[in-house]
């Protein structure tokens, strides 16, 4: 399949959508780009990127399931779509709510984006998100002052040893330039049903996930945890 | 050497107006030494001026400036690599790292630059300390620094810790700190110094002003022995206003015509 796909994940709030205006103004002078929201419950942005870049979006809503969870579904649906709408180039937009997820797929660029605003320790707690990702988009770096940026860099260098970085006021679009050169070099997906996700998701085997929602683990069995022997089960890393 | 970087020299290249057309100016030079004022009205563009030299602009920033280092096209690892960056910019902004005291981050710094100077978080400490009249001690949460202690903080840190060629400082005088302690300083440190501000002294004081309007430089002046005499009338000014400031904050009224 000759489309390449960049999958954008990111808490909500950090800046995706502004990355990806950015992203789809660089390559449109050489590329057409087709462009995928999952979302829970409400999302603007394929209106407000059709209307401003007049390109082909979609939008589907994971309402109870989990959005990450509806992307794995639908992602390789919207490779097929993307290909009829004659789009070199898919963006996937994920919703950004667990960040224990990391939507990213192999043969895709996986691109993360955080805000530099969200305190030194926040990479580590992002750890899985960032590290399977190929590039590391920081956010807001001009509401900060330098210092503060460096050692927000070290926070996620910490999480992931060799991340490439890229600092922007993604409202501008500053520094973008590394990020271009990236998806400049990005490969098609090529066969889509070899492409498989880069980390294996949470374990969701339990009654949590088919929606008993009385709290406490006396109330629950699949994966259940008392306080006491609430050790990690932090797999996909 | 400068610190513990390789002297350089910058050339800023025009770009353009917040009208669209082409700035019209010759390219500026910055070299080792200099110290310069960016001047002009609130949104006349001060602020994106340093940080095209901070980002070290290709073209790719909103002004489409272009930045050179030594005549030529910087290298990746200027702007990426921060133990390997020629510049430290003191913004007005410094809102995170809520999570560190002054002394975790002034450690977490020094290693990020790479430098192991002896002592050098004590150093930077007793520096800002000479900057700002309320004492910043190393177990002090940066979130609970004041305005004043803040930016002493960033610009011993820009001093010594990073240790750089060239300074930035984006409205210094704003946060309550001893800006004559703080020129002097650095000039005794020998670093190229841009000053963003307002202040008529600090203007006064640096080698060149360049003028802003509408996002765009419109002229770049060396007044020099011109204002030699205002200088010292502005200095005097300046001295009774900072008298006039510290009585008003220590509950004083103030009386007689000539304070």
């Amino acid at each position: 399949m000759n489309v390449k796909l960049m999958v954008v994940a990111g808490p909500p709030s950090a800046g995706k959508t502004a990355v990806i205006k950015n992203m789809i103004r660089h390559l449109q002078s050489h590329m057409k780009v087709a462009y995928l929201k999952v979302d829970v419950v409400v999302a603007f942005e394929d209106e407000e990127l059709k209307e401003e870049f007049g390109i082909p979006t979609k939008k589907v809503y994971s309402g109870d399931l989990c959005p990450d969870h509806m992307g794995i579904m639908v992602v390789r649906d919207a490779l097929e779509w993307a290909e009829e709408q004659g789009a070199d180039v898919l963006i996937y937009e994920s919703a950004g709510l667990c960040l224990r997820c990391t939507p990213y797929i192999t043969a895709s660029l996986g691109i993360c984006v955080i805000s530099a605003l969200s305190g030194t320790h926040a990479p580590l707690k992002m750890a899985p998100m960032i590290a399977l990702s190929d590039v590391c988009i920081v956010t807001k770096t001009d509401l900060i002052s330098q210092a503060e940026k460096e050692v927000f860099r070290e926070s996620i260098r910490k999480v992931s040893p060799g991340m490439d970085i890229v600092e922007t006021n993604a409202v501008q679009g500053t520094g973008l330039r590394y990020l271009f050169r990236l998806m400049d070099s990005a490969a098609d997906i090529g066969d889509a049903s070899a492409a498989e996700l880069r980390g294996i998701p949470p374990l969701g085997v339990c009654t949590v996930c088919i929606g008993k929602n009385n709290i406490g683990w006396q109330n629950h069995f699949g994966v259940i945890r008392r306080m006491d022997d609430a050790d990690n089960i932090y797999r996909g890393e | 050497m400068i610190g513990r970087h390789a002297p350089i020299s910058i050339t800023v290249h025009p770009g353009t107006a917040k009208d669209g057309e082409s700035e019209n100016f010759n390219p500026i030079d910055i070299n080792p030494g200099d110290t310069i004022s960016i001047v002009g009205p609130t949104g006349s563009g001060k602020t994106a001026f340093i940080n095209d030299i901070e980002v070290f602009a290709q073209g790719d920033t909103v002004t489409k400036r272009k930045i050179r280092v030594n005549g030529e096209v910087p290298p990746e690892e200027f702007v990426r690599d921060p133990a390997r960056k020629p510049i430290a910019m003191i913004t007005q902004n410094t809102k995170c790292l809520a999570d560190l005291t002054a002394g975790e981050f002034l450690r977490m710094h020094a290693e990020i630059r790479e430098n192991f100077t002896d002592n050098i978080c004590t150093r930077t400490l007793e520096l800002a300390n000479e900057f700002t009249g309320e004492k910043i001690d190393a177990d002090f949460k940066m979130s609970s620094l004041s305005g004043g202690q803040t930016r002493s903080l960033m610009i011993a840190d820009a001093v010594l810790i990073s240790d750089t060629p060239i300074l930035l400082l984006d409205e210094i005088e704003n946060a309550g700190i001893f800006k004559d302690a703080v020129i002097s300083r650095l000039r005794s440190f020998g670093r190229a110094v841009i000053f963003v501000t307002h202040d008529p002294y600090v203007s006064m004081l640096s080698d060149r002003r360049i003028v802003m309007r509408g996002g765009e430089v419109i002229s770049v002046l060396r007044p020099g022995d011109a204002e030699k005499e205002a200088l010292a009338a502005v200095r005097g000014m300046d001295e009774t206003l900072s008298d006039v400031r510290e009585r008003i904050r220590a509950g004083e009224i103030i009386g007689g015509g000539s304070a």
